[in-house]
C-alpha cells in the first residue's frame, strides 16, 4: 500500500468515526433523560468528534501553517468545551453542594 | 477524497441541526443553550471539513473565529444576573438565580 | 466541487424555522437562546453564498458578542416585566404586521423586479482593484471605491456611544459601565479569560493583515478583540475605565482621526478628499485599517460594558 493510499484510508477512517461521535453527542442530547447527563454526552462526544476529524484532516493538508490553524482549532475547542461543561454543571448545581435532583429517574 | 469530506460535512451538519430539537422541547434554558453549543462544534466541523475539501482557507479562519466565541453564550448564561431591585423574591441572591433557571422536566412555561 | 444541493435546502429550512420560532416564542430569554443558535446557522449559509467575510462578521458579531449582551440582557428583564407577561392590543399588532409585510414586500419586490442581469460594479471593482495594491475586492471597496461609508460608519459607532453613554443619570456620570460586573466569577470563568485573550489578539491581527489579500478585515478583528476584552471584564479580571478617561476617549475617536486625516491629505496630495496618491495605496490602507480596528475594537467593548453607574451601586452589586 503506496503513503497516499495509507493517508486515505486513515483520513477516512477517523473523520468516519468523528462523524459517529457527533451522532452520539446528538442522540445523548435527545434522549438522555436530564440536563447534566446531556451536558455530560455532549461535552465527551462533540470533543472527541472534533479531535477525530481534525486528526483525519491532517493528512490531506500540506502546509505547516495549515497543521498549526487545525490543531488550534482543536485545542481551543478543548478549551471551550471543558470551561462551558464546568461553568453550566457549576450553575445547574443547587448552591449547598448537594447533589442535583436527577429527576427522570436517572441513576 | 473530496466527495468524502463534503459528505462527511453534510452528516455533521444534519447530525447537530437535529439536535436543535432541543431548542424547541427546552425544558430548561440550560438545555436549549446545549443544542447551540452542540451546533457550534458541529459548525466548525463542518467548516473545517469543507475548508480543506475546498483549499479554501478563509473557512479555516472562519472556523478559528468561532472556536474562539464559542463558549461566549454559557458566559452570558451562567453571568447573567438580575439587577437587586428586579429580583422576584426579595432577599434572593443574584448568584442563586443562575442555579435557579433548570426547569423540573416537562414544565415549559415557568419564565 | 461543492455540497449536496439538500444540505443548501436544510439550511435554508433552518435559518427560516429559527427565525420563526425566535419571533413567535413567548420568553424572551428563549427568544434570545434561539438568536445564538440562528446566528450560527446564518455565518452557516453565508460560506454557503461565498461571502465569508460576511460569515465571519456574522460569526464574531451575530453568535459571539451578541449572544452574549442579549443573553444577559434578557436575564435582567424581571419575571413580571410587561415585555414578558403581556401582549400588546390587536390594534398594535395589525399595525406592527402591516407595516412588516410592507417592508418585506417591497424587499421582495425590488430583489424580484431587479432586470436581468442584474446591474453591478463588480466588474469595475475587479478591473480597477490592482491599483489599490489590495487583492482582497471586499477591502478595496470599503477602504478605496467606498470609503466615504466607511469613514461615516466609524464615525456613526462614535455617536452610538455618545447615544449610550447619554442614557446614563446624572450622578452616574464619571462612574464605570456597569453592564458586565456582577458577582463574584466562578473560577472557570476566570481562567478561561486569562487564557484565551493571547489567542484571541493573535486571531485579531490575523484577521486584520490578511484582510488586505483574503476574507477578513479591521472590522472581524477588531470584534474578536472586543470580545476578549469583554471577557476579561465579565470574568472581573479588570474593571472598565472611567467614563471620563481620557486615554480611553482618545482611543476611541483615533480611527476616525487619522482615517479623516489621510483623506484630507489626499485632498492636498491626490487631488480628491480620502484619495490615495499614486504608489502608496496600499500602506495608507493598511494603516487606516489598523487605526480603526484598535478604535472599534475600544467602541464595541464599551457599547457592551453598557452606560457608566455611580460608584456605589457598583460596591454594592459586586
Amino acid at each position: 500500500m503506496s503513503a497516499v493510499e495509507i493517508s486515505t484510508v486513515f483520513t477516512v477512517f477517523a473523520v468516519s468515526l468523528g462523524s459517529l461521535f457527533f451522532l452520539a453527542g446528538t442522540l445523548g442530547l435527545l434522549r438522555l433523560p436530564d440536563t447534566l447527563t446531556r451536558l455530560h454526552a455532549l461535552t465527551k462526544a462533540d470533543n472527541l468528534g472534533l479531535g477525530l476529524i481534525v486528526l483525519g484532516l491532517l493528512p490531506q493538508v500540506s502546509s505547516p501553517l495549515g497543521w498549526i490553524g487545525l490543531i488550534a482549532v482543536w485545542l481551543l475547542a478543548l478549551l471551550a468545551g471543558a470551561t462551558v461543561g464546568q461553568l453550566l454543571a457549576g450553575a445547574l448545581r443547587p448552591s449547598d453542594g448537594t447533589p442535583p435532583d436527577r429527576g427522570g429517574g436517572s441513576a | 477524497m473530496t466527495e468524502f469530506l463534503l459528505s462527511a460535512a453534510a452528516f455533521v451538519l444534519a447530525t447537530v441541526a437535529l439536535g436543535l430539537i432541543r431548542i424547541l422541547r427546552g425544558p430548561s434554558d440550560a438545555d436549549r443553550l446545549l443544542a447551540a453549543q452542540l451546533l457550534g462544534t458541529g459548525g466548525v466541523a463542518a467548516l473545517l471539513l469543507l475548508g480543506v475539501a475546498t483549499a479554501e482557507s478563509a473557512i479555516g479562519d472562519l472556523a478559528l473565529v468561532l472556536t474562539l466565541l464559542a463558549a461566549f453564550a454559557s458566559v452570558g448564561f451562567v453571568t447573567g444576573t438580575v439587577r437587586p431591585d428586579a429580583t422576584r423574591s426579595p432577599g434572593e441572591a443574584p448568584a442563586a438565580r443562575a442555579a435557579d433557571r433548570p426547569e423540573p422536566a416537562g414544565e415549559e412555561t415557568r419564565r | 466541487m461543492s455540497l449536496p444541493a439538500p444540505v443548501d435546502l436544510g439550511l435554508a429550512a433552518l435559518v427560516l424555522g429559527l427565525a420563526g420560532w425566535v419571533i413567535t416564542t413567548s420568553a424572551t430569554y428563549r427568544a434570545a437562546e434561539g438568536f445564538v443558535a440562528y446566528g450560527l446557522v446564518l455565518a452557516l449559509v453565508w460560506v454557503r453564498l461565498g461571502s465569508v467575510d460576511v460569515a465571519l462578521t456574522e460569526a464574531a458579531l451575530g453568535s459571539g458578542l451578541t449572544g452574549l449582551l442579549l443573553l444577559r440582557a434578557a436575564a435582567r428583564l424581571p419575571a413580571d416585566d410587561p415585555a414578558e407577561t403581556t401582549r400588546p392590543g390587536p390594534g398594535v399588532r395589525v399595525v406592527a404586521a402591516v407595516l412588516c409585510t410592507a417592508v418585506a414586500g417591497a424587499l421582495a419586490a425590488v430583489v424580484l423586479l431587479l432586470p436581468e442581469p442584474a446591474p453591478s460594479l463588480a466588474p469595475a471593482v475587479a478591473a480597477n482593484l490592482s491599483a489599490t495594491g489590495v487583492g482582497n475586492p471586499v477591502t478595496g471597496v470599503l477602504l478605496a471605491f467606498r470609503a466615504v461609508d466607511t469613514l461615516g460608519e466609524s464615525i456613526v459607532l462614535v455617536l452610538a456611544l455618545v447615544g449610550l453613554w447619554s442614557l446614563a443619570p446624572d450622578d452616574a456620570w464619571g462612574g464605570r459601565p456597569g453592564f458586565l460586573r456582577g458577582p463574584a466569577a466562578a473560577s472557570p470563568l476566570r481562567f478561561l479569560a486569562q487564557v484565551l485573550p493571547p489567542f484571541g489578539i493573535l486571531v485579531g491581527i490575523h484577521l486584520l493583515w490578511i484582510g488586505a489579500d483574503h476574507p477578513g478585515g479591521k472590522f472581524q478583528g477588531a470584534t474578536v478583540l472586543a470580545a476578549m476584552w469583554v471577557l476579561v471584564l465579565v470574568a472581573g479580571l479588570r474593571q472598565p475605565p472611567r467614563v471620563t478617561s481620557r486615554p480611553m476617549r482618545g482611543l476611541a475617536v483615533f480611527g476616525s482621526l487619522v482615517f479623516v486625516g489621510i483623506g484630507t491629505a489626499g485632498a492636498w496630495l491626490a487631488g480628491a478628499f480620502l484619495a490615495y496618491p499614486e504608489g502608496l495605496a496600499k500602506p495608507l490602507i493598511l494603516s487606516i485599517e489598523t487605526a480603526l480596528m484598535l478604535s472599534v475594537a475600544v467602541i464595541l467593548g464599551l457599547l457592551l460594558a453598557g452606560p457608566p453607574e455611580p460608584d456605589d451601586a457598583a460596591g454594592v452589586r459586586s
